[in-house]
């Protein structure tokens, strides 16, 4: 019998009320006194020399407060990059600065040019189109690989090149690696794209800046996944304001998938107007503007070499990849296809030898940064479907290639530089050839043959890393944050509890699932507790949410701050019995002495905590408040297989997806339907990227897919209704709920068993001479591949 | 969005006169005008709506038999009020966008605009329709000029569509993944004097009829008479969402498919 509450239920989630009946509490719908709008002028060039910006009619305009441009940030820090790579010489990356406003050159369609604060929205607009620009258009890069030859245009003309860096990982596997590949019975060899997305929230980016001038303190709210992180980083490098003056709010946020991560321009820019003009500044993105400047995700170009010794084990991998940066550095752009992308490339397999080399390149492009998975499924995609590849060259199920070369004994120390805790995947496959219903697969490909459709059938394993981990190490790896995070939990004098958390919920349902945490372990029902996030006033600093981190790392500070309450509470408890305090035991929300029928409510406990009359003052404060501040052992290592079966119109190239499953091992589960939830956004993500998304610019820097009538989002029809199960459960060793986390899988573990089945489709028709086709699988992009 | 005046005139007389005057815009739906007047890519001084007049609206039969659709009647009216009498026209009506374009967007807007991915062009192109205005009635083979270009004059109103019903039609649609608009779409007719195909999407030059087929399928009603027949790739679109050889084969692929979903 299932639970009904604690962990492993599936209670609704709260938060969805509000969400579903339109009582949500966004960031557009916070409007200040007095507040002003500012609507940014963009580059419509992707390079050009800024010669001059004239405001002289467009200030004179009706409504037009003020129009900022760079020149009024000369005197403040530019956007910071939060992770530092040092290249395969032990130099460090090169790295650009990034004004607020441009200063001197545009880099992408898109660079905020000029601010128009007016009184409201259409006046600044107006205002926008009397700004006369002297802009000298310069050839722009686009190409990565053309980016970084010699005489190439520059698109930092401080740098010595458009190559950020030239990562080589592990450097010492090098030798020895390319030796393996000549000594190798077989090599399988495929170059492949993986596909620049546009997250495209629901909700697109929002800031208010506000500004009270008898207190000189600062408010931001915006449209953020991480708000501690973003008052740290504009208040310290940016603004030079010190975190006491400045709070930041990122109230109920529409989706962030990444791109809510960083910190941006219009940010910094509305908290810095508001001080200046001493009124509040709002600016809301447009759709368009969203597509020209919220960070992208992905785009790596990669050539990925498998070796295999005469038993078809695996020997060697080797890849070398162009990852894009576009034209600035993201807040975390750098970490993505290293730390996040490098260290992943073993994958579930034993292959001892493994060197990744990975070249970050400056384009004229919106910035690329973290995207739901974050340099993990650009590992997983290449690596499962070269495996795919290879499987085909010789002949061999790939199934069966994957299950003699997975990993079976932990802990194992892979040789890009991780230890997985635990796993198996073994298991994970076993469950998804029951789920998959694989042997009825010749029947059901049979069936769509009759109706004069081609049906295949890709597999998927992955492994990811979350819970992004002990602080020391990426440190040393170049972070230059913490990477822990933060709790308080306070109980109120009449038992009720509120939980200050840095995580940050935009989807995830932490409302709903982390008081199932603490309500297990006191016994109390999950309705007295809430949770509150999203603003620096209200709780310590936290890190925020990305990287499937929330329950493992936060949820994990949660426990630790709870078990200090359980602890003080004990101690009250045993004094209001005159027991020992090593005598209690919490049950069912009240403190027991342990073998006598002697009991006090968690209610009595909590009252005498803030009326301390009968108390043990001499031992403890009065109160019932803790801290806790959780810096992970590890990484978490969640893992699974998934199945995806097509059918391919011949006629058309068409794709559909007919049935997907995903065997997953999350480590313990809090809320299963939340789990399930998250895994069915994610495929559809994967999915998306597989068969739709695609970023395209054209050679002059232009944005071809710049709207949605361009840029193809799944939608519920492009989906199968998905069998996902999570029951595989290897729980991680080195927290305290034993969980993994789960937000990033789906997206992951998808997008290889998508193409994978479309190219066995091809296959069942005879066209083996298609091996492989770059996503998005488009209907003309199959149909050209078969008539190739 | 710049500011404009806004009338919604009663009668076809007002409309015409309020569209006399300069820097006058008719306005039917607004699925396309508005969004191009939000992008600040449009900027008329008048809107006149048309949507205020009820002699645009809705669906008749005429004394031929010919289904007339007024031109400010929303595709939705049309996918439920045509579905008895001409269910092909009735299908592709139903299939034009989202509920909400559906219940905004009007049959004489989108042929007034005539873009070369939309849907009605091809079923008045393939019905040999006749698109009546204010002023005069215009064959179907005389009214489209090419992509977003008509034989109407400025100012002119599209006050009604007729179309002779055919004996068998189908229209098939394959969506541009995006925008799900046409990135191919064929109207097949079957008339007692011959068969109508309209292709729309496609080409360069908007929705066209393709002859050849025309002519095979007046002889024999059947998919297989497609077979060995091509259109040529030059002169078709190409873009991001399908090359011009792309769309060349597409149009023979849906033309044989609405043959034989025909009905």
């Amino acid at each position: 019998m299932p639970k009904d509450h604690g962990i492993g239920a599936s209670p609704k989630r709260r938060e969805d009320l509000r969400f579903l009946t339109g009582t949500g509490n966004y960031t557009d719908d916070i409007n200040l006194y007095g507040q002003l709008y500012v609507h940014f002028l963009r580059s419509d060039v992707a390079h050009g020399r800024l010669n001059k910006v004239d405001t002289t009619d467009a200030a004179a305009m009706p409504g037009v407060v003020r129009i900022f441009t760079g020149d009024d940030f000369a005197g403040v820090g530019g956007l910071p990059c939060g992770w530092q790579v040092t290249d395969k010489h032990g130099q460090p990356m090169q790295e650009p600065g990034h004004p607020v406003l441009a200063q001197g050159k545009v880099r992408h369609v898109g660079d905020p040019i000029a601010a128009i604060v007016a009184d409201t929205y259409e006046q600044a607009r107006d205002a926008a189109e009397a700004i006369v620009l002297d802009i000298e258009e310069l050839p722009a890069v686009i190409d990565m690989k053309a980016a970084v030859q010699d005489g190439a245009p520059k698109v930092h003309d401080d740098l010595t090149s458009n190559l950020c860096y030239d990562w080589g990982f592990v450097e010492e596997n090098k030798a020895a690696t390319d030796e393996a590949f000549k000594n190798a019975a077989h090599v399988t060899t495929l170059e492949l794209v993986n596909n620049r997305l546009v997250a495209n929230p629901m909700e697109p980016r929002v800031a208010v800046g506000d500004y009270n001038r008898s207190t000189d303190e600062s408010t931001l709210y915006t449209t953020s996944q991480n708000p501690h992180v973003i008052r740290l980083l504009m208040g310290a490098f940016v603004l030079g304001i010190p975190e006491h003056k400045l709070r930041v709010v990122a109230p109920d946020v529409g989706g962030g998938f990444g791109t809510k991560i960083f910190h941006y321009a219009e940010e910094a820019f509305c908290t810095f107007a508001a001080r200046q003009l001493k009124r509040p500044v709002k600016w809301t993105s447009t759709r368009s503007e969203a597509f020209m400047s919220d960070a992208h995700g992905r785009d790596h170009v990669t050539k990925i070499e498998l070796a295999l010794d005469k038993d078809n084990n695996f020997v060697a991998l080797r890849t070398e990849t162009y990852a894009n940066m576009g034209a600035y550095l993201s807040t975390f752009a750098p970490s993505v296809p290293t730390w996040l992308h490098g260290t992943l490339m073993a994958g579930n397999y034993r292959t001892p030898l493994i060197y990744v080399n990975v070249k970050a390149v400056f384009t004229n492009t919106v910035p690329v940064d973290a995207y739901r998975g974050a340099g993990r499924p650009e590992a997983t995609y290449q690596l499962e479907r070269v495996i795919d590849k290879a499987a085909r060259e010789l002949g061999v199920d790939p199934i069966k290639l994957r299950r003699q070369n997975f990993i079976t004994q932990f802990p194992y120390a892979t040789p890009v530089a991780v230890e997985y805790d635990t796993g198996d995947y073994v298991a994970t496959m076993d469950k998804l050839e029951q789920i998959a219903d694989l042997s009825g697969f010749e029947a059901r490909r049979k069936a769509s043959e009759a109706k004069g459709k081609l049906r295949g059938l890709g597999i998927n394993c992955y492994i990811e890393a979350c819970g992004i981990a002990p602080s020391n190490l990426v440190g040393q790896l170049g972070a230059r944050a913490g990477l822990y995070e933060s709790a308080t939990v306070r109980v109120n004098a009449t038992g009720s509890i509120s939980v200050m958390t840095g995580s940050h919920s935009h989807g995830q349902g932490h409302e709903t699932a982390f008081p199932q945490v603490i309500a297990e372990m006191l016994g109390i029902d999950e309705s007295m507790i809430e949770i509150v996030h999203g603003d620096t006033a209200k709780g310590p600093m936290g890190m925020g949410t990305y990287g499937s981190r929330s329950l493992a790392v936060g949820g994990s500070a949660m426990v630790r701050a709870t078990e200090k309450i359980i602890n003080k509470a004990k101690k009250i408890a045993a004094h209001l019995m005159e027991a020992s305090d090593a005598d209690i035991e919490v049950k069912d929300g009240k403190f027991h002495v342990a073998g006598t029928d002697k009991s006090v409510a968690w209610g009595d406990v909590t009252l005498a905590a803030y009326v301390p009359h009968n108390y043990p003052l001499e031992d403890i404060e009065p109160g019932l408040e803790e801290t806790a501040f959780y810096d992970p052992s590890n990484f978490t290592y969640p893992s699974g297989a998934y199945c995806c079966e097509v059918e391919v119109d011949p006629d058309t190239g068409r794709v559909t997806i007919e049935r997907f499953s995903a065997a997953d091992d999350f480590g313990n589960i809090i809320n299963p339907m939340i789990v399930s939830g998250q895994v069915h956004g994610g495929i559809g993500q994967g999915i998306g990227q597989a068969l739709l998304e695609g970023a395209v610019y054209d050679d002059n820097g232009q944005l071809l897919t710049g709207s949605y009538m361009d840029y193809a989002m799944p939608r519920a029809s492009d989906v199968p209704f998905y069998t996902v199960d999570h029951s595989c459960v290897t729980p991680c060793t080195h927290n305290p709920l034993g969980v993994k986390g789960c937000g990033e899988a789906g997206a992951i573990g998808s997008p290889p068993a998508v193409v994978n089945a479309v190219i066995d489709a091809l296959h069942s028709a005879g066209k083996t001479n298609v091996t492989h086709i770059d996503m998005p699988l488009s209907p003309n992009r199959v149909w050209a591949a078969m008539n190739a | 969005m710049y500011n404009f005046d806004f009338v919604r005139p009663k009668t076809i007389a007002d409309a015409a006169a309020a569209l006399g005057h300069e820097g006058a815009q008719a306005l039917g739906g607004g699925q396309t005008l508005l969004p191009t007047m939000k992008q600040r890519l449009a900027s008329p001084e008048t809107l006149v709506s048309l949507t205020g007049i009820p002699e645009m609206q809705g669906v008749c039969k005429a004394d031929d038999g010919a289904i007339c659709i007024g031109g400010a009647t929303p595709h939705a009216v049309v996918a439920a009020e045509v579905a008895a009498h001409y269910p092909a026209l009735a299908g592709l009506a139903s299939h034009i966008g989202d509920p909400a374009v559906r219940n905004r967007g009007t049959i004489g807007g989108s042929l007034a605009n005539n873009d070369p991915s939309a849907c009605y062009p091809s079923a008045v192109l393939g019905s040999g329709a006749t698109v009546v205005t204010n002023t005069r009635q215009i064959a179907a083979d005389d009214y489209f000029q090419g992509m977003f270009t008509t034989a109407l004059h400025e100012g002119e109103i599209i006050t009604e569509v007729r179309f002779p019903v055919p004996e068998k039609a189908s229209y098939q649609k394959f969506e541009q993944p995006a925008s799900r608009f046409a990135l191919v779409g064929v109207f097949v007719a079957k008339y007692a004097d011959g068969v109508r195909v309209a292709v729309t999407g496609a080409s360069e030059e908007g929705v066209f009829r393709w002859t050849e087929a025309e002519e095979a399928l007046s002889a024999n009603f059947s998919a297989d008479a497609i077979n060995g027949l091509t259109v040529p790739a030059d002169g078709m679109i190409g873009d991001l969402h399908g090359s011009k050889e792309y769309r060349a084969h597409l149009v023979g692929v849906m033309t044989k498919r609405a043959v034989a979903a025909a009905a």
